[in-house]
């Protein structure tokens, strides 16, 4: 279209007559990846700073005192499966129809509280056994990691909730599939970084 | 009142937070309060307030928040300049005895103050502003990609700023130097509200940046009008791409940072801290990866004003527009690559210092093909010292010195002897003042006519040109040769007697520029009032080459009345060479974004939360952190965002515009 424009004649063309009014959001899709770049920058310091301090454990409780791989493996799985069962929303999605896509939704939310309850399980026990946050510098990066990915899945989650509403109310329309494409790119996002804490905290912290 | 409710209801905010104290501070409270009430009850009086509200800071114009960007600049230089004068006085004086007339406690809290406020909040805001309000237009667009967006990052950015004025009046400010280091910026070391000023305002103030960012990449990768590829975009478009890559790039990086030594005196975690396995070095090497890459934010986008400037003024194409293209490419990564430099003496080994110090001096490559770029375009031009011009020359000189020094520095040996000297003070002063605030003036004094419809005043705008070059060189060539005699930055009180005359001339220096910001005031005030005499209808002033000279001065809320088609880099030069016209008919109705207020409410609630934070008051942070959410979650539930301006409304613009260009006997 465009070369056309262009080209056409003899006569240079200077403008468009003819406009088809801009797609709306057909940047959102970008801005919402760059926004994810920018969080994993986060991430990235994150995993820098239990890096660096990760084996200083200030005469406390390290990582073989502390973790319980069984569960961590429970909780991990949880956050796999609803990543599947995003997907099989957004399939849903695609196909249109509502009440599958709440559905999904709402499974794979569920599941997304399975996992923050077993974190949060998780934390209380080490806080209860005297591993908490003040205790050295590798529990401070260890709960500021897990807890920033915790706290990630809980918005994630209140996020779910008001697209639910919102689907619920308009339907399917097009804002609404690319708001729920969104949260698909930042759930499955979180999943992604989840599998570098379990590696490197959790698999890792293991072996040190 | 009990105790414990007192303490509940405001924290740890008492009546002695209040700096009664400080006589200086109270007389500064007295001015500000006293200029605050003027000005507010002058909007009151002329009744601008709903204008404001409804015209402003609503709305989601890239350009009407482009230039309010600069107007927050503008305010917060004075601040910061205040800030610097002050300290000059301060060392002009304190000799022989004397302790001059700052304590300090309040001199750290200047020191600190002035670095904070100069780059977060007078050379951020000046930097977006004027990408803000340009890059649209260059690319044929007739907003950016997320308007709203746009408008609560501005809205954090003068949340962040508000913080930071508070903290003048209300506690006071950190007194740690403008990166707070720790452990001295530690809850052991600095146990008062200063740095938690310092750590919200950042915040406040990043996430907008950080947005801002995100939303001028999306703008420049998907809103180019058509025929515009990445190599036909102008320089100062690309420039701002590489700058706002940089900015979503390495923003994250302070607010990760931020929060983690915001956790170690909150929650008592022990990242940066000297016990229980905590490494502070941690913190230095992480707020540089972000500091190192912040100031090419800063430089960069005036790289693209000096390219534009000095085609435009030499009346001809940029010299080596794809090097131009490269070498701002080249330094956008290698930015990433030397922020060790700052902290040669931190002890990492030869190796190591020897790397960041050869990929510092690497970056001196690229820079300098672009000022041979910029030499060889003014060659065998036809240049017009016009005031932009007249900066980019000034610009040139500077520059190159403190580019010079800066590879001097990044020699780890000779860094060894200069490091925290006043030879770093002067080297990063010559090229954030010669670089970016010489590129600013030009900026503003390019893109004026564009924003406004008339010209600033040449006389006064030379005066100020003039007092502020010759300032700076008064003010900073001496702390090059105090540095190089081992004068230390930050010292309040000096024992040697014959350092004395080069403070007094830095001194000097200062009162230059200060009267080169009160001609750059009077300037625009003297524009204002002539602006009749000064008036552009041709909106295009300059005989300028790229698009945003192409529309009316200052444009309409769409920009452009059809989307331009580009065949060159230089678009707006090609289509007058090819005999342009404007179209006169066949207009149709235009799809823009609509104003809304919550951006503002948004910001208001950053600012209670963050408030509520310095000062322990947690009803007050739980309240508005509750609110924020509401807010933004509320607001998505609004899904009817746009409207379209009517093809009557257009017509009647362009026509508006067609009559006075017929007036003005320019061929419409």
């Amino acid at each position: 279209m465009t070369s056309t424009a262009i080209t056409a004649g003899s006569e240079p063309v200077f403008h468009l007559e003819e406009e088809h009014a801009h797609a709306e959001g057909g940047s959102t899709m970008l801005g919402f990846w760059l926004y994810l770049m920018s969080d994993c920058l986060i991430f990235a310091m994150l995993f820098a700073a239990f890096g660096v301090l990760g084996g200083n454990y200030a005469a406390g409780p390290a990582p073989k005192d502390l973790f319980d791989l069984g569960l961590v493996a429970v909780n991990t799985t949880m956050l796999l499966l609803s990543s599947i069962t995003y997907g099989f929303a957004m399939l849903t999605m695609d196909k249109g129809r509502v009440g599958a896509t709440q559905g999904w939704l709402a499974v794979t939310m569920l599941f997304g509280l399975a996992f923050l309850s077993i974190e949060l399980y998780e934390f209380a026990h080490m806080i209860h056994e005297g591993a908490t946050p003040q205790r050295s510098a590798f529990l401070s990066s260890f709960f500021t990691l897990v807890g920033t990915h915790g706290l990630h899945v809980t918005f994630g989650i209140v996020w779910m909730l008001t697209l639910m509403v919102q689907v619920a109310r308009y339907g399917l329309i097009k804002a609404n599939r690319r708001r729920l494409m969104c949260l698909s790119m930042f759930w499955h996002f979180l999943d992604i970084v989840w599998i570098g804490v379990f590696t490197f905290v959790y698999l890792m912290g293991m072996l040190r | 009142m009990p105790e414990s409710l007192t303490k509940f209801i405001f924290g740890r905010l008492t009546l002695e937070s209040l700096p009664l104290h400080e006589p200086i501070v109270v007389v500064t409270f007295i001015v500000v309060a006293l200029g605050g009430l003027a000005v507010l009850g002058a909007i009151t009086y002329f009744r601008l307030w709903g204008y404001l509200w409804r015209e402003w800071f609503t709305s989601v114009d890239h350009k009407k928040i482009g230039i309010m960007y600069m107007a927050l600049g503008l305010l917060m230089l004075l601040r910061g300049f205040s800030d610097a004068i002050m300290m000059r006085l301060q060392q002009a004086i304190a000799f022989n005895g004397s302790e001059g007339y700052l304590n300090a406690h309040h001199y750290d809290q200047i020191f600190t103050a002035h670095g904070v406020i100069m780059i977060f909040f007078v050379a951020m805001p000046f930097v977006t502003g004027l990408m803000n309000f340009v890059v649209p237009l260059q690319i044929g667009a007739r907003d950016v990609s997320f308007p709203f967006l746009n408008n609560f990052s501005f809205w954090m950015t003068v949340g962040g700023a508000i913080l930071v004025m508070a903290s003048l009046f209300v506690g006071e400010f950190a007194r740690t130097g403008w990166l707070a280091y720790p452990p001295l910026s530690g809850i052991n070391y600095s146990p008062d509200v200063g740095v938690d000023y310092y750590i919200w305002a950042l915040q406040v103030a990043g996430v907008g940046t950080t947005l801002s960012g995100i939303n001028l990449i999306c703008t420049i990768i998907k809103m180019r009008a058509p025929g515009m590829t990445m190599m036909r975009m102008p320089v100062f478009t690309w420039t701002s791409l590489c700058t706002n890559v940089l900015i979503v790039a390495s923003f994250p990086v302070l607010t990760a940072v931020l929060t983690l030594l915001a956790l170690d005196r909150y929650v008592g975690t022990n990242f940066f801290t000297n016990d229980f396995g905590g490494n502070p070095m941690m913190y230095v090497n992480l707020i540089w990866i972000w500091g190192h890459p912040e100031v090419y934010i800063l430089i960069l986008p005036l790289f693209g004003v000096f390219s534009e400037v000095t085609s435009t003024f030499s009346g001809k194409r940029l010299f080596g527009y794809t090097s131009m293209v490269y070498a701002t490419i080249v330094i956008t990564i290698l930015s990433y690559l030397v922020w060790l430099h700052h902290f040669f003496t931190m002890g990492s080994g030869a190796s190591v210092n020897s790397f960041f110090g050869i990929t510092t001096m690497i970056i001196s490559i690229p820079t300098g093909a672009k000022i041979f770029n910029w030499l060889f375009t003014m060659y065998r031009g036809r240049i017009r010292f016009e005031l932009p011009m007249m900066w980019t020359v000034a610009f040139m000189l500077t520059f190159v010195v403190g580019g010079m020094t800066g590879v001097l520095l990044a020699v780890p040996p000779a860094d060894f002897v200069l490091h925290n000297s006043l030879f770093l003070i002067a080297h990063f002063h010559n090229v954030i003042i010669g670089g970016v605030l010489f590129g600013l003036f030009a900026g503003i004094a390019y893109w004026w006519p564009k924003a406004f419809g008339f010209k600033l005043d040449p006389f006064w705008g030379k005066v100020s040109f003039w007092c502020w070059v010759l300032g700076f060189w008064f003010a900073f060539m001496p702390l090059y040769i105090l540095g190089l005699m081992g004068v230390t930055r930050r010292m309040r009180v000096f024992d040697d007697p014959s350092l004395q005359i080069w403070f007094v001339i830095a001194a000097f220096g200062a009162v230059l520029i200060a009267c080169g910001i009160a001609a750059f005031l009077v300037q625009i005030f003297v524009s204002i009032r002539k602006r009749a005499e000064l008036v552009d209808v041709t909106g295009d002033p300059w005989d300028g080459r790229t698009l945003e000279w192409s529309t009316s001065s200052p444009p309409p809320a769409y920009n452009f009345a059809f989307t331009p088609i580009i065949r060159d880099n230089d678009a707006w030069w090609d289509m007058k060479k090819a005999g342009y016209r404007r179209p006169l008919s066949g207009f149709r109705p235009i799809h823009m974004p609509k104003n809304t207020g919550t951006g503002v409410i948004l910001a208001a609630f950053s600012v209670a939360l963050g408030f509520g934070l310095i000062w322990y008051i947690w009803w007050l942070a739980a309240l508005s952190f509750v609110c924020l959410i509401a807010t933004a979650i509320g607001h998505t539930f609004n899904y009817h965002r746009d409207f379209d301006i009517p093809a009557s409304e257009v017509a009647q613009t362009e026509e508006a515009r067609t009559t006075l260009l017929v007036a003005e006997g320019v061929r419409a």
